[in-house]
């Protein structure tokens, strides 16, 4: 049986589909035979942050539909060999996403993945919710600005109502709160919110902190998922959080400044 | 911050303001979530029995369900208009 693991947010542009790259591609790094599945059908987008864009023949779509068997869509990651792409479709409307329809998939994946990462598309409608519908963990994705705090919240209620874990009765889905683009030195001069003040209003465990940096962007720029980037710190955290969805110890990294200097402080305006 | 703002101390505490704005729509937008579905049809049908007797507004009834650890009670606020 396959762990399903959503990525969600609410909100757009807060950094699903940079998440879902490195998670999955951290997951597959471990040995651990992952797929990664794009939900956002009508804007696929993973595939370029994947770099596998131009091997695209059949979609999540197409399978669902009987037009391709998962052998034929699924997209065998180039770098890491236990990794797998299933694309959204480009063309369809959102409602070819059956309940029916996505289960059927999950359920043939969950034979021979151990994992299967759901990148949700933005929004609380029905992309978002067929993404969440059988998931056992979600991973939140959150910046430390007020629409996201308060998205993230309306979907951790989602998630405890709407998922097939609420509607069956079962355990509820495990929550993971992902701070993204988190930048320190703002927190410090008390014009961002902190860690700790994100925690404490959505109230669900902290699974990591990624910092702003600009290998983000450049990363998703050549199609690399960030948590290859080894040496940058956005990837080394990036790879913390998978350590800890696996269920290992690790200290909290990149959450306080590199102080500046008196001098640098005086001629750059602190 | 400025040169000055940096002995003086003074700083911008925006995060602050975010924060207990935040936790009062949160905590707002939780108490709606725990309602039941049916409530808002409850209160456009009880809207329609009162107006068979009395003329009022859609905002002048309030329903609300109240969750205690051995029961749920439903509160029902009618306002009458002036005579």
């Amino acid at each position: 049986m396959a762990r399903i693991i959503v990525v969600t947010s609410g909100k757009g542009g807060v950094g699903k589909t940079t998440t879902s790259a490195s998670i999955s591609t951290g997951l597959a790094k471990r040995g651990h035979k992952t797929v990664v599945i794009d939900f956002d059908v009508g804007l696929r987008n993973l595939d370029l942050i994947m770099n596998c864009e131009r091997r695209v023949v059949y979609d999540f779509v197409n399978v669902i539909q009987g037009e391709a068997s998962l052998n034929q869509a699924l997209i065998r990651d180039k770098r890491v060999d236990t990794l797998y792409i299933l694309p959204a479709s480009q063309t369809r409307e959102k409602e070819a996403l059956t309940k029916d329809g996505v289960e059927k998939v999950i359920n043939e994946l969950s034979e021979t993945f151990d994992y299967i990462v759901c990148d949700s598309p933005a929004g609380i409608e029905h992309g978002a919710l067929m993404a969440l519908y059988y998931a056992d963990e979600a991973i939140v994705v959150t910046n430390p600005e007020v629409s996201s705090v308060r998205d993230s919240d309306r979907i951790l209620g989602i998630l405890q109502s709407k998922s097939r874990r609420a509607e069956m009765g079962q355990d509820q889905v495990k929550e993971h709160l992902l701070l993204t683009r988190y930048n320190p030195s703002r927190v410090e001069k008390g014009e961002m919110l902190s860690v700790a003040d994100v925690e404490e209003i959505l109230a669900i465990p902290l699974l990591g902190v990624i910092p702003e940096s600009q290998i983000v962007l450049n990363a998703s720029n050549q199609g690399l998922p960030v948590i290859l980037e080894e040496d940058s710190d956005a990837g080394q955290a990036y790879e913390d959080a998978v350590a800890r969805l696996l269920g290992e110890e690790r200290e909290h990294r990149f959450m306080t400044s590199q102080k500046k200097g008196f001098f640098s402080r005086m001629f750059k305006g602190g | 911050m400025s040169f000055l703002d940096y002995f003086k101390g003074k700083k911008n505490k925006s995060a602050s303001v975010a924060k207990e704005r935040l936790q009062i729509i949160v905590a707002h937008e939780r108490g709606q979530r725990e309602q039941p579905d049916y409530l808002p049809q409850l209160q456009q049908e009880l809207l329609e029995v009162i107006r068979k007797y009395v003329q009022i507004s859609d905002d002048m009834v309030q329903v609300e369900v109240d969750r205690n650890e051995s029961c749920s009670v439903l509160e029902l606020n009618v306002t009458l208009p002036e005579r």
